[in-house]
């Protein structure tokens, strides 16, 4: 007996080694997984956060009436038309006291947005009384600025590395020494549709159209699916067509996102002849997609309510449909409604299928009907990110973070639902 | 008419109808003074009629909506020069569609005339005939709510009808569902038979050469087999298997740690941590592969004198494998916690360690469950599209080392059809073979995987 006693004793040091050790792997699992989190939302957030602010430059400008209007007929349609890019060019080369040869003031032209020319020939146009004056005014700096002004490490890179060359780089610290430059909210970013230079480029045509998507969805799938999942949760009775339909649903639920869309290119669109890339199209894909999540939600949120409340409506000589509808489905509702947020939330970051129906085109407008041209946020995030410029990278962070409050949004509405209206029975 | 004037106009013409049958009947009743009155309650005699405006109307509106395209495209065909079409290749398709996009408020000088003015014709056909539209709807709404109203009577039971029509209603919707698995399915075989009439069926499944974006011409195709999906498989199945590599331990790891060792409290933490990376979507993962994992990957295996692709499958297999992280977790964890704690108890009362009973006891037991879960993550993972699409790359390249770039299925697809608009050629058409292809794999994998938990799970009780 004390032989075997003993042989425990001794096997026990090794058991409660590998015992601490096991423990130790698994929480090692979380904390991989813990840190994969915080890795993520880390280079999301650090390279996100430099798009919302954008770099302007401060610059005298000259509105000369040479280039402005040399009839001097103060024609708003000549005024429009003038060269405003000579005008910024030429007064930035005043900063610069050393003579600019061609090549340089083509350099120099590059530091501001090519949109700032529309900007001063319509400020001129309202402002007529500024022809042949000074006035200081702080223009959008062009992309490849910004990236240097954000991103001060990149100054020690080689100037074919850098985006901009050692002569931009020695006027831009002199600009800076000048104080001639600030940060400034990018509004941009939050009030523009796409565009093929990072500083003008902006999330709110996704935006949009994400909403006229999830608009589609919701209509179609919410009392779709709610319907479904009443009658096979309440009414249907047990046969082969309805277990078949629920196998049906189950199998939906686990069918890849991209094959709705290729359902949805050969039928909406091929079949169909729906317009292509409008979020009427993308908001019915995902209305199919949703489907299922929701079916289940309601039907789970359907079984928590006590079979007594059913009984109680039949006693008192209700029909079955009017006891599911009148007093058992309201009590499921909020249950529904988380169920349909998240399905939502889903839909929001769901950008596979939209790719399929064309939803991933370069558009430079905000999309106003349901037939519009239009991108969702993650497509656009996926657009962003396929271009080369490098002003975009930051963009594309700066998209995937605007996505991710909208989720956390929507999962938070979707737990605060839960929390205050839902019943524990 | 607009549409919102439609449908203001709808909207209360059924509100009107709603009333009108319910006060109907109520008059009917309230002329009773003895005897029985109305077999049903008033209110259900207006529901119904309100009921029938509303399916007719919307039966209507639907047929509209699907047929007008095709009825506009038709009579704007009838009205462009013969001489227009040949200019653009003969096929009106391209050019109703040009058209269509141009914006007749802001026309781009130097449009062609004779688009210009089909393009404000177009304008014209497209109200005229939602007027047309809306007004036939309305007149049939109309008629459908006055008859309804006149069917009220004391032999008509409108309790009976409203809840035959609701519950026919809810049965539509369900086999929406049913439609929907059948409009995939048709779709996917449909095309992929097109694209098998060009390309042999046996070359495209085993064939080693993928090279769909030169093979223009038809002859081409045939001769070269620029459409052999091995490549692609093998693509697929090595990222999935980085994945499952990285998903598999650290999850079922986690999954043991939250179900066994956590205290409630802990678990409270981690388990919602482990949601919310679930519900990051993919394309933010995608992302975080190309432009975080794929540099890092390449910085970090270069210093050990490797070089790697930077669309590399181990980047984008080792980010899907976080993705599937909290599948496997939380679908283990629920089949552990599954396990009765007699079993438990058991092991303990035989003088067995926590980590001798996890290993000896209940994974064996769960392991149905946990086997069940891996399936299904890999069938998620060979059908994650966003990762790949962002991280991994578009060669097919035949190969099992993880450092090299390969593409997927899902890659293919979207490289083959975004952008693209013709119907016809091999190239498209190829992406709805992978995609049954796709589609047929994951459904076998889900099948299975339900059959393993339902034949193998242990009955306890």
């Amino acid at each position: 007996m004390t032989n075997n006693l003993d042989r425990v004793e001794l096997s026990l040091v090794g058991r409660k080694r590998s015992e601490r050790l096991f423990k130790f792997y698994g929480f090692l699992g979380i904390l991989i997984a813990f840190l994969f989190l915080i890795t993520i939302l880390y280079s999301v957030i650090s390279q996100g956060q430099k798009a919302f602010f954008t770099t302007f430059i401060k610059v005298n400008i000259f509105f000369d009436s040479e280039i402005i209007d040399p009839q001097n007929q103060r024609n708003d349609e000549d005024i429009r038309y003038a060269n405003f890019n000579k005008i910024i060019t030429e007064s930035l080369k005043k900063k610069f006291p050393e003579n600019l040869n061609k090549n340089d003031s083509k350099e120099l032209s590059s530091f501001i947005s090519s949109s700032e020319a529309d900007y001063l020939s319509e400020f001129v146009v309202k402002n007529k009384d500024y022809i042949g004056k000074y006035k200081n005014m702080w223009l959008l700096a062009s992309s490849n600025i910004d990236v240097i002004v954000k991103n001060p490490e990149m100054e020690d890179l080689d100037e074919e590395d850098r985006l901009i060359s050692n002569k931009q780089l020695g006027w831009l610290n002199q600009i800076r020494l000048n104080n001639e430059l600030k940060k400034e909210l990018n509004k941009n970013f939050f009030t523009k549709a796409d565009s093929t230079e990072p500083e003008q480029a902006g999330i709110w045509g996704s935006l949009v159209g994400s909403f006229l998507t999830l608009l589609i969805t919701l209509v179609l799938s919410f009392p779709v699916a709610v319907a479904a999942g009443v009658f096979l949760e309440e009414l249907a009775p047990k046969n082969k067509f309805t277990e078949f339909l629920e196998v049906n649903i189950n199998n939906l639920a686990a069918v890849p996102s991209i094959i709705y869309g290729l359902l949805g290119l050969a039928i909406f669109l091929n079949i169909m002849h729906l317009p292509r890339s409008a979020p009427i199209v993308g908001g019915m894909v995902l209305a199919l997609m949703t489907l299922p999540t929701i079916i289940i939600a309601t039907r789970s949120s359907l079984k928590s309510v006590p079979p007594s409340i059913r009984e109680a409506a039949i006693g008192l000589g209700a029909t079955r449909f009017q006891s599911v509808v009148d007093h058992v489905l309201p009590l499921a509702i909020p249950g529904i409604m988380t169920g349909t947020i998240i399905g939502m939330s889903r839909a929001l970051g769901e950008s596979a299928p939209l790719l399929m129906i064309g939803m991933v085109a370069f558009i430079v407008d905000v999309p106003t009907t349901f037939l519009d041209s239009s991108t969702a946020l993650p497509v656009q995030i996926y657009l962003w990110k396929s271009t080369a410029a490098r002003g975009f990278v930051e963009l594309t962070a700066a998209g995937v973070i605007v996505l991710l409050v909208f989720l956390i949004l929507m999962n938070g509405l979707a737990v605060f639902i839960r929390q205050k209206f839902e019943k524990k029975w | 008419m607009g549409f919102w004037s439609f449908f203001f106009i709808i909207v209360f013409l059924g509100l009107t109808t709603q009333w009108y049958g319910t006060n109907k009947a109520l008059k009917l009743n309230s002329n009773i003074k003895e005897g029985p009155k109305l077999p049903s309650l008033p209110s259900y005699y207006g529901a119904n009629a309100f009921l029938w405006l509303v399916i007719s109307v919307l039966l209507f509106l639907i047929v509209w909506v699907f047929s007008k395209p095709h009825i506009l495209d038709y009579i704007l065909i009838q009205n462009i020069p013969k001489a227009l079409i040949d200019e653009f290749g003969g096929t009106p398709n391209m050019l109703i569609d040009i058209i269509k996009a141009t914006d007749i408020s802001n026309i781009f000088p130097g449009t062609n005339p004779i688009i210009i003015e089909n393009a404000l014709y177009y304008n014209k056909i497209d109200k005229l005939s939602d007027s047309i539209a809306y007004s036939i709807i309305l007149f049939v709404g109309l008629t459908v709510s006055i008859f309804s109203i006149n069917k009220i009577s004391f032999l008509f039971k409108a309790r009976q009808a409203v809840e035959k029509t609701n519950i026919n209603l809810l049965i539509l919707c369900s086999t929406i569902a049913i439609i929907a698995t059948i409009g995939i399915i048709l779709s996917l075989i449909f095309e992929a038979l097109r694209f098998f009439e060009k390309v042999n069926f046996f070359d495209f499944l085993f064939g080693f050469n993928w090279s769909p974006q030169t093979a223009i011409r038809e002859g081409q195709v045939a001769s070269d087999g620029a459409f052999g999906a091995i490549p692609i498989f093998s693509g697929t199945l090595l990222i999935t298997f980085v994945a499952m590599f990285v998903a598999i331990p650290i999850g079922l790891f986690s999954a043991i740690y939250l179900a066994e060792y956590a205290k409630p409290s802990v678990r409270s933490t981690f388990k919602p941590i482990l949601e919310i990376l679930a519900g990051v979507p993919t394309v933010v993962y995608g992302f975080f592969a190309a432009i975080t994992v794929g540099p890092f990957l390449k910085n970090f295996v270069g210093e050990f004198g490797f070089t790697i692709a930077s669309e590399s499958a181990l980047a984008a297999g080792g980010v899907m494998g976080i993705m599937i992280i909290p599948f496997i977790s939380s679908l283990s964890d629920d089949v552990i916690r599954a396990v009765p704690q007699n079993l438990r108890d058991g092991s303990y009362a035989m003088g067995a360690t926590k980590s001798e009973t996890v290993k000896k006891i209940i994974l064996p037991a769960a392991l149905p469950g946990i086997m069940g879960a891996v399936l299904l993550a890999i069938s998620r993972a060979i059908g994650e599209t966003m990762i790949v699409v962002m991280a991994a790359g578009i060669a097919a390249n035949l190969t099992l080392n993880p450092f090299e770039s390969v593409t997927t299925v899902t890659v293919q697809i979207v490289t083959l059809l975004v952008g693209d608009q013709e119907f016809d050629s091999a190239k498209t058409l190829a992406a709805f073979a992978l995609g049954i292809t796709l589609f047929f794999a994951t459904l076998f994998l889900n099948i299975i995987a339900l059959r393993i938990v339902q034949k193998y799970r242990e009955k306890y009780d």
